[in-house]
């Protein structure tokens, strides 16, 4: 039995060769923009870590509020390898929100949401949010004295909101304080329920994507541009990108290896000067810069709310903006630029505070 | 309602209020009588210097919060304007008490208990006895008129309650108040006593703890000497006194051989080594054979004692030593990233074993030292071990990534060659 003759078994059974084809028609674009095409595939590449070192971690890892810091204490100083494991799955989490940024940010400047890939801007979006959850529910499972007190900090915001919040906020704690039950809630969301609307979101948004091929951005539609055949040669540069990332994994965990800190304990003040995780600190900053009153409404509520309106404008980019009309083609650039200032600046100011 | 019908309410009204005039001049006359007549504040007040400052101390301080008056102490008549009627002897008028009367004039209420309890039932009533028997008490028996008595340390007018800061007798004013006298070394002259109590004890780990750290259990004078009862601890009490806080020390100072020799030498037992009232905060350097050992008071080259001296201190080191080597060395690991914390918990045990073997030097024996040392020094090697492997780990892991950094490198360049030479074939077929 030779190589062809299992090639050819199988493609009988599972269409490999209609899945090659494909591959081998697509193509990408070749521009001076090329580079953030790279984004999107660098993103799925850091999920994929996320999503083998999660599994390794969840051999040892104990979600109880009387076990989870000192599994993970287990897991960093006695198991064979596992302080890497770990480390490595909270550095490849931010890299992967940081490359999700800019893939999305990448996407929104080079207009690539426009007809037909509206649905591919929206799963996008979603699996945005997803992220963010995953971040927020993830931080809370070592059990540590930071992550309890962000994770009432964060609960609570969301507390705040008018009519919603308070039920939001007893069913993200699982009772009305941050409790063992809210970690064992965290740790369902976190391992079960959003891997599972992930998996389903992420293979929507890549059928999309090959569905609809690469996005031209406005400026250089029509023009005769360069291709580049997507296998084997962009698929090979994508690979240097993800051999480099597991060095740059390697290299921060083993220099930086991410800290555990002391025991969460529901009877201690808070730690002074805390703050989210960076992904948040925007907005949290933003929240701490608002008047407590405005008019006679309260402060917090508005920001959180407004923080709402802009992730449903995000949603409905690609609906509000029309193609071929460069003045809103441009208008949109202008607002984007600002929302990229504003979250740099803010982030900025956060750390410095 | 019709007009006419409000005036017809009005008038039922007046009558009504007529009705109540008995009562409320009832109750005018019961105001009037509470705010009794007082000649005692009416007269002293317009004086001048000491005779109208009683007036003013005694506003607001204990007896007067409990609504007792002049004439509850010094008698007489407050109720009569002539103050030849007013200060009746005959009415058993005190004027101002002297020295040696103020015990029982005081005594009068503090030491009959159905008296005080109707105020403070957990108040003591034996302060006039316990006065009796002190070096004060019975001084003043003997004629001396200089000594202290109740208002020495109380205040005459503006007596305050013990728990009162301003009281002359709070814990943190204790010291100052007895050092008024006793640090007055005119004042002292006849007595033939030191007055340098107070300068010591404020140098004292005791004078630190009460007022750097404002720890109000800390002790200070009347701790040790009592204080209606004020006297020296005897020679033979002194372990006693300090044994009332340091149970420990005491209870294992009790069964060494020591305590006899101290008791044929006649000598303080726990001040033999650390004073009286300027006690040093006790250090290990108090131990062994150096400038600052106790130890060679007595003991000298050569003996038993000066040997075993010499063996505890170098004991002590040597654990002293393990722990603070330890503590670096899993703080440089912490330092570098390491988790140690379990480590770290770990050897507050071989710190908690350090203070203990600091109390069992009480013993004055090496075999119950190494008892406690022993252990110790194990719990403490066993955080040094852990430290050594932690930086090890960190040093396996940098030498780790190393290479493998050197593996990604050259996988990441081998992809970029063959991409580079698929592109080459590439252009080639396109070409041909």
């Amino acid at each position: 039995m030779n190589a062809e003759t299992v090639r050819l078994w199988l493609d009988d059974r599972l269409g490999i060769g209609s899945i090659a084809a494909v591959a081998r028609k697509k193509e990408i674009p070749v521009h001076r923009h090329s580079i953030w095409y790279y984004f999107g595939g660098m993103t799925l590449f850091l999920f994929s870590v996320q999503v083998v070192t999660g599994i390794l971690l969840l051999l040892y890892y104990r979600p109880s509020a009387e076990t989870a810091f000192e599994s993970v204490q287990f897991i960093i100083t006695e198991v064979k390898f596992g302080w890497l494991i770990r480390s490595v799955h909270s550095w490849s989490a931010n890299l992967m929100i940081a490359t999700l940024f800019i893939h999305m940010f990448s996407v929104y400047f080079m207009s690539a949401y426009r007809r037909p890939r509206e649905m591919t801007w929206l799963s996008g979006v979603m699996l945005l949010l997803l992220a963010v959850a995953f971040g927020f529910s993830g931080y809370l499972l070592p059990w540590n004295k930071l992550a309890f007190f962000a994770t009432k900090v964060g609960t609570e915001i969301a507390g705040v909101i008018p009519l919603v919040g308070r039920p939001m906020l007893r069913f993200l704690r699982g009772g009305d304080d941050v409790t063992g039950a809210t970690l064992t809630r965290f740790f369902g969301f976190h391992v079960a329920v959003l891997p599972a609307i992930t998996t389903v979101i992420i293979g929507t948004h890549l059928m999309l994507v090959q569905m609809h091929g690469m996005s031209v951005p406005p400026g250089l539609e029509g023009q005769n541009i360069k291709k580049m055949k997507f296998f084997p040669n962009f698929f090979l540069r994508d690979l240097i990108g993800w051999v480099l990332a597991i060095g740059a994994l390697a290299a921060l965990a083993a220099l930086f290896p991410w800290e555990l800190g002391e025991k969460a304990d529901a009877f201690a003040s808070a730690p002074a000067g805390i703050r989210p995780e960076w992904y948040f600190l925007f907005m949290f900053q933003t929240l701490k810069l608002i008047p407590p009153k405005i008019l006679s409404f309260d402060g917090e509520v508005i920001g959180i709310l407004a923080f709402a309106v802009g992730g449903l404008m995000l949603f409905i980019v690609p609906f509000l903006d029309k193609p071929g009309n460069p003045r809103r083609k441009r208008v949109f650039t202008v607002i984007g630029v600002i929302v990229v200032l504003y979250i740099v600046a803010l982030t900025i100011i956060g750390y410095l505070d | 309602m019709k007009p006419k019908s409000i005036a017809a309410t009005n008038a039922k009204n007046r009558f009504r209020a007529f009705k109540l005039a008995p009562l409320i001049a009832l109750l005018m006359f019961a105001t009037v009588s509470a705010q009794k007549k007082d000649s005692c504040v009416e007269c002293h007040s317009q004086m001048e210097g000491a005779l109208s400052e009683a007036v003013r101390l005694s506003k607001g301080d204990v007896h007067d919060a409990r609504g007792l008056s002049c004439v509850d102490c010094h008698r007489g008549d407050a109720t009569k304007d002539d103050m030849a009627a007013a200060m009746d002897r005959r009415k058993g008028f005190i004027g101002k008490p002297k020295p040696a009367d103020l015990p029982a004039f005081c005594g009068r209420c503090h030491s009959n208990a159905d008296f005080i309890k109707t105020f403070n039932p957990g108040l003591r009533v034996d302060q006039e006895r316990e006065y009796s028997t002190s070096v004060h008490g019975k001084l003043l028996k003997g004629g001396d008129q200089k000594v202290a008595t109740c208002v020495s340390c109380h205040g005459s007018h503006g007596v305050r309650a013990i728990n009162d800061p301003l009281s002359k007798v709070f814990s943190l004013n204790v010291a100052e108040t007895c050092g008024s006298c006793h640090a007055n070394g005119e004042y002292m002259k006849s007595y033939n006593i030191p007055h340098d109590q107070f300068d010591k004890y404020k140098t004292s780990v005791h004078a630190k703890a009460l007022y750097d750290k404002q720890d109000l259990s800390a002790p200070t004078c009347n701790d040790c000497h009592g204080n209606h009862g004020a006297a020296p601890p005897g020679l033979a009490s002194v372990a006693n006194v300090c044994g009332q806080c340091h149970v420990r020390q005491a209870s294992l100072f009790k069964s060494n051989p020591h305590k006899t020799v101290f008791a044929l030498m006649q000598v303080g037992e726990c001040i033999q080594c650390h004073s009286n009232h300027g006690i040093m905060p006790p250090n290990d350097e108090m131990l062994g054979v150096g400038d600052q050992s106790a130890c060679t008071q007595c003991h000298g080259q050569g003996d038993s004692g000066y040997a075993a001296a010499e063996k505890m201190k170098a004991r002590m080191d040597e654990m002293s030593a393990s722990i603070s080597r330890s503590n670096d060395i899993l703080n440089r690991a912490e330092r570098a990233g390491m988790e140690v914390s379990k480590a770290k918990f770990e050897l507050t045990e071989a710190k908690d074993a350090l203070t203990q073997a600091r109390v069992m030097v009480h013993t004055f024996s090496t075999d119950e030292l190494d008892k406690v040392i022993n252990p110790g020094l194990d719990i403490s090697n066993k955080g040094y071990n852990a430290g050594g492997a932690a930086l090890a780990e960190l040093s396996f892991r940098r030498k780790g990534l190393a290479a493998s950094l050197f593996f990604i490198l050259f996988f990441a360049a081998l992809i970029y060659l063959k991409v580079r030479e698929v592109e080459k074939r590439q252009a080639l077929q396109k070409q041909s």
